[in-house]
């Protein structure tokens, strides 16, 4: 027993530190399937409410789609619910080579190995492929498992400026004399809803010499004309050379990741990534359905377009309430309050109103960034924006900042 | 000396800032000040190398020695001298 008081002490000051820091993360427990409406306890204890679930990353509205259920039941009947090994012992299926196989289809990539999810993706496939000799240069907004990656690699590392070419390019020259150099970035960002200009990283990569990394876990589904990501949208549809994306959010949303892209790169992810060597694959349940949702959306691009007809009409919405928006065209539309505090009592008042939408701060976000992340889905229809815009209108009055600027509401409520 | 502040101040303003309103003396905390993470130190460290003609240590690059223009100039003196 080495948990002594004074362990416990040390553990309980960094609580307290958190909780007085206003960052102390609860959860709220939702007793429904997920979808856009949901039935939330919270705070806990407290009695079941129906909610409009407007944070969740279900953007094609999958999560609880019968199909992909009804296929999740029968892989679980034929294949069993786990398989207690790792891949290369004896933890690998037909399945799994079939998902594979089928990702590489979906991506137009040459091929694809599966991980437990896509943070395991982005944390093993650096140090897999690059060692002290190369040189990994990233977007200074990348998700914080590519960052956690990163750290795990010997490479040298750099950054580039949010999207800025030029800083990149410079970049690209400063490290010239490098074995390899791989450019790194999401294909949308997470808080932002931005899209990384793929078709111009694509031309400074092949400049000089760089490999390009994307991860697509914001895309993969719904971004592109047929939904393929962020590279169909920018015209480089097979030109990226490393992509990593997500089961856990658009494509069904249980769990589990991938690493796609040139044949070399994937089989060296095979021989060293550690979160492959060192764990269990994805469930058999999860890959039944996953090939469910990819056979959906290969079929037919009906849900993304329904997405893309959503997050117009709730972008459109907003921004005539008068509200200050980040600008982006994809189903994360960040309603942007500045002051954190304003954003959690904004929420706090939205879920009043029937409305689950969460406020962001520092350190999720830059410091005077604070927002109200919102995320659409192909499972919302009309009435659930109108509602939701009907809230939030109210709520942006209560709080006078509809039709205000950055600066006025700054000068409000302050950063 | 002076021409040597300058050059690393006005590096680090390009290189580092996103807001050009932002004000940066010699003094300012980089590092500890949350302006400079430690991934992106490394161009900094390259700058230095490549404009100084000096080559800089992993050992002595650290976040401190990093942490504002006048430390950063005694560092690359350090070396130059």
């Amino acid at each position: 027993m080495g948990f002594s008081s004074k362990v416990r002490n040390i553990y309980q000051e960094q609580l307290e530190e958190i909780i007085n820091g206003g960052i102390y993360k609860e959860e709220r427990f939702i007793h429904s399937s997920q979808a856009a409406d949901i039935e939330v306890e919270y705070p806990i204890g407290s009695k079941l409410e129906k909610v409009i679930n407007m944070c969740a990353n279900n953007y094609l509205g999958l999560s609880s789609h019968p199909d992909v259920i009804k296929a999740a039941h029968e892989g679980l009947d034929t294949r069993g619910y786990g398989m207690s090994s790792v891949r290369f012992i004896c933890g690998t299926q037909d399945i799994h080579d079939k998902l594979e196989k089928k990702v590489s289809e979906f991506l137009g990539t040459e091929d694809t190995i599966l991980f437990p999810s896509c943070m395991d993706a982005n944390a093993g496939v650096f140090e897999a492929i690059l060692t002290a000799e190369d040189v990994m240069i990233s977007d200074r907004l990348v998700h914080a498992s590519i960052v956690d990656g990163m750290r795990l690699c010997a490479a040298m590392h750099d950054t580039f400026k949010h999207s800025n070419m030029k800083h990149l390019e410079k970049k690209l020259q400063l490290h010239s004399d490098k074995r390899l150099k791989v450019v790194i970035t999401d294909g949308v960002f997470s808080m932002d809803g931005d899209t990384a200009k793929l078709d111009e990283m694509v031309e400074l990569c092949e400049k000089y010499d760089a490999m390009l990394f994307v991860d697509d876990s914001h895309s993969t589904g719904f971004i592109g004309k047929t939904g393929r990501g962020t590279h169909e949208k920018c015209g480089v549809f097979g030109k990226i050379d490393i992509i990593t994306t997500t089961f856990g959010k658009a494509l069904g949303g249980a769990s589990g990741g991938c690493v796609s892209g040139r044949k070399e790169i994937v089989d060296m992810c095979r021989q060293k990534a550690r979160p492959y060597l060192f764990s269990n694959t994805m469930a058999p349940v999860i890959v039944a359905g996953v090939l469910k949702v990819l056979d959906i959306l290969s079929g037919s691009t009906e849900r993304r377009d329904k997405l893309e007809t959503n997050s117009d009409y709730w972008r459109k919405g907003l921004q005539e309430a008068g509200f200050v928006l980040k600008e982006g065209d994809t189903p994360i539309v960040p309603v942007m309050l500045f002051n954190a505090k304003l954003s959690q009592d904004f929420s706090r008042d939205l879920f009043a109103e029937g409305i689950y939408a969460i406020g962001f701060f520092f350190p999720v976000v830059a410091k005077g960034q604070a927002r109200i992340r919102t995320q659409i889905s192909a499972g919302h229809e009309i009435h659930h924006l109108d509602k939701a815009l009907a809230a939030f209108t109210r709520i942006g009055k209560k709080y006078n900042i509809l039709g205000k600027s950055k600066k006025e509401i700054i000068e409000m409520y302050g950063l | 000396m002076e021409e040597m502040k300058d050059i690393i101040l006005e590096y680090v303003i390009e290189e580092y800032l996103e807001d050009e309103d932002e004000e940066l003396t010699y003094d300012t905390p980089l590092i500890s000040g949350g302006i400079v993470d430690s991934f992106s130190m490394v161009s900094l460290k390259r700058f230095l190398e490549n404009k100084y003609k000096i080559s800089i240590p992993d050992d002595k690059a650290t976040p401190e020695a990093f942490d504002n223009v006048n430390k950063i100039v005694a560092l690359v003196n350090e070396f130059t001298a």
